[in-house]
């Protein structure tokens, strides 16, 4: 029998044990158990609290910077000659991505549990910088764990990690990259559950982090919406599109419009070399259903059951699993999720560089790519939102690369 | 609640220990560590070494509740051809010899969701385990499992930490069977190690609320820690160490040197003097 609840809104998920359908959950050793059933008595009892919301709120207004501008991308739109494009300028809240709007409410949750000390993990570095961010404005303790590969394709980033006063931990288990530096980061808190709070990056690991991570990434989409109004008189997109790796930033954008079934919804993974190569992160065009990480979802794996390593030339998108409640909408199909490979990424950093003058980050890239494919078979009354969810100045070294170009 | 029903080499064992009063001793081994030539040698040395109940170790990719020694263990297994079947296969090998000491198979749980839970159920009861211990599977996650476990007569073995309290300590105990495996530290395999004293009133909390025999794992290295232990525990669980034992004696390349082998039952039968000599 259908869930009455899920048939009445697509908004309602998860349920009790924390699952979106078949996916989410709980799967963590028994030390960590008791601490995310804590977390989620204490995230809910902040989520009714006004006072708890009034702090949020004003951080986000006056530190983040908060509301991004929803930006009609004028050159953009005529050189591709069909939807209109809306650009959600992620990328101008402080430390340039939309990471900053989670690690916002989560270092307040923190606070509010008495935790003294953080830890995060970090791929790209944009959460680990955000972390530590909010850390200095909080004054606690901050350790991210990164891939010793990520470390060394993303230098600016760590350098700026330290200056913020993190420590930063190498982590050389596996490939060096993301997922391993979450293993890492869950064996500290683990061995540290007193005092540490463990600041997830992504809508993804054990319930309640990706519902709690989606609710703070959902002013996003509820900004649109009232920006839309404002410039378009009309608060429904036609479309939406957005980059997926764990998949924070797309379904901030995506959640207050999944009830609305006029609203096209796109998300965006990272095909890599190709999803017909080894080398690749989109783990629902490529993956099957398992569980690491505390979730269950699609996952990027060996026919064992090991998980594989995941290629993206994004640091931020190169994680073999994805956010559970991405998983569900996937199964659903209420969201397309379509590959998007290294080179197309590359070619719309470049495209969206000259033609607005705007440096996207290679994560955003990929959204920008597809969105540059569909917009010329759209009518021009076809409105189209782009989530621009970081800068672009980490990548430039890469993108330098990627070109041939000695830096 | 599975282990009114289930009775089998695990609870026959534990039978065993009560009767003669000691205590038991539980070791890790990784299957497929370094090949699995050597990871069935050194299985088939165990009992003979004193060793009361086997886990043997299904490889993961990420072993998050891991620390060094077994993660790198994993990957060594993985590195030479490890994986769930090769396990089930090692356990059958050694059933050719051995019918009585039992075997619980610890892990995590991709690997058996992977292959499908009630297939898995049905080769691991087949190839001759006798109970699992899935790491990352809480009591919350477990049904999905043990629904097919009692139909092979195969325990589902939950750990309990120094951090489940009093209110959760009923969810755990709900579908526990075989033993009740008391990780002694918060923190993950193989570093710190437990305050006896600490773990003795732990332990004696877990016995007003469950009459499973109790096992102490996590941190317990030597034979001295071994002794303390078995003292408080009815049995005490050594996996970092004697997996640390093998690396040991490893060459560059990850193949095992003359005489690795020798090494860790060696080891291990110093361990299970340790145990042996308390008299409860």
């Amino acid at each position: 029998m259908p869930d009455q609840t899920l048939a009445n809104s697509l908004r309602s998920g998860p349920d009790a044990q924390g699952r979106f359908g078949i996916h989410g959950g709980r799967f963590v050793a028994e030390t960590l158990m008791p601490l995310i059933l804590d977390l989620e008595q204490q995230y809910l009892a902040a989520q009714a609290d006004p006072a708890f919301h009034a702090e949020l709120n004003h951080y986000l207004k006056h530190y983040v910077g908060r509301p991004s501008p929803l930006y009609f991308a004028e050159r953009l739109t005529k050189v591709l000659g069909g939807a209109k494009i809306y650009l959600k300028r992620e990328d101008l809240n402080h430390t340039g991505a939309h990471k900053i709007n989670n690690c916002m409410g989560q270092i307040l949750l923190a606070k509010r549990m008495g935790k003294t000390r953080i830890i995060a993990e970090t791929g790209a570095g944009q959460h680990g910088v955000a972390t530590a961010t909010v850390c200095a404005l909080m004054g606690l303790d901050c350790v991210i764990y990164m891939g010793a590969t990520d470390i060394e394709r993303q230098m600016p980033n760590v350098f700026r990690m330290k200056l913020l006063g993190a420590e930063v931990k190498p982590v050389t288990s596996g490939a060096g990259t993301l997922k391993d530096a979450m293993n890492d980061a869950l064996r500290d808190w683990v061995s540290n559950v007193h005092n540490t709070y463990y600041l997830i990056g992504t809508a993804a690991g054990p319930h309640p982090y990706p519902s709690m991570v989606r609710d703070f990434q959902c002013i996003i989409g509820e900004e649109v919406k009232e920006q839309l109004l404002e410039q378009e008189g009309r608060s429904l997109p036609d479309s939406l599109v957005a980059c997926v790796g764990g998949g924070s930033n797309a379904i901030g954008l995506f959640h207050p419009f999944l009830d609305d079934p006029s609203v096209r919804i796109i998300g965006v993974e990272a095909g890599g070399h190709g999803v017909d190569t080894p080398a690749h992160a989109a783990s629902l065009t490529g993956g099957r259903p398992g569980v690491l990480h505390g979730n269950r979802t699609y996952l990027l794996q060996d026919a064992d059951g090991q998980i594989l390593e995941a290629h993206s030339i994004s640091a931020g998108l190169d994680y073999p699993g994805i956010g559970p409640e991405h998983s569900w909408l996937h199964d659903i199909k209420r969201v397309e999720y379509v590959p998007i490979n290294d080179d197309e990424a590359v070619e719309a950093f470049q495209r969206m560089t000259k033609l607005e003058g705007i440096i996207p980050a290679l994560e955003s890239s990929h959204a920008i790519a597809h969105a540059m494919k569909l917009a010329p078979t759209l009518p021009g009354d076809h409105v189209m939102v782009v989530n621009l969810s970081g800068r672009g100045d980490k990548d430039v070294n890469t993108i330098a690369r990627a070109m041939g170009e000695q830096l | 609640m599975s282990d009114v029903t289930v009775m089998n080499r695990l609870s026959a064992r534990f039978a065993e220990l009560k009767a003669e009063k000691r205590a038991g001793l539980v070791v890790y081994t990784m299957a497929n560590d370094p090949s699995y030539e050597d990871g069935v040698a050194l299985l088939k040395s165990l009992p003979a070494a004193g060793v009361d109940i086997i886990e043997l170790g299904m490889p993961f990719s990420d072993p998050m509740a891991d620390g060094p020694a077994i993660q790198a263990a994993g990957l060594r297994a993985l590195a030479s051809g490890g994986s769930l079947d090769r396990t089930l296969d090692a356990l059958r090998a050694f059933r050719e010899d051995d019918k009585s000491t039992p075997v619980v198979l610890m892990g995590y749980y991709n690997p058996i969701y992977s292959k499908g839970v009630a297939k898995f159920a049905a080769l691991a009861s087949a190839a001759g385990a006798d109970g699992l211990i899935i790491v990352d599977l809480p009591p919350e996650e477990a049904p999905e499992l043990t629904v097919h476990l009692r139909d092979h007569g195969l325990h589902l073995i939950f750990l309990t930490a120094p951090t489940t309290d009093e209110t959760r300590l009923p969810t755990v105990l709900e579908q526990a069977g075989g033993f009740l495996y008391y990780v002694s530290i918060t923190g993950v395999t193989g570093t710190a190690s437990a305050n006896v004293a600490v773990v003795e009133q732990a332990v004696a909390r877990l016995r007003e609320k469950t009459d499973l025999p109790i096992a102490v794992g996590f941190g317990i290295k030597t034979p001295a820690q071994c002794a303390e232990m078995a003292q408080v525990a009815d049995a005490v669980v050594v996996g970092s160490a004697v997996v640390q034992k093998l690396a040991d004696g490893l060459t560059g390349d990850g193949s095992a040197k003359p005489g690795a082998i020798d090494a860790v039952v060696d080891f291990v039968r110093g361990l299970g003097d340790a145990v042996h000599a308390v008299q409860k």
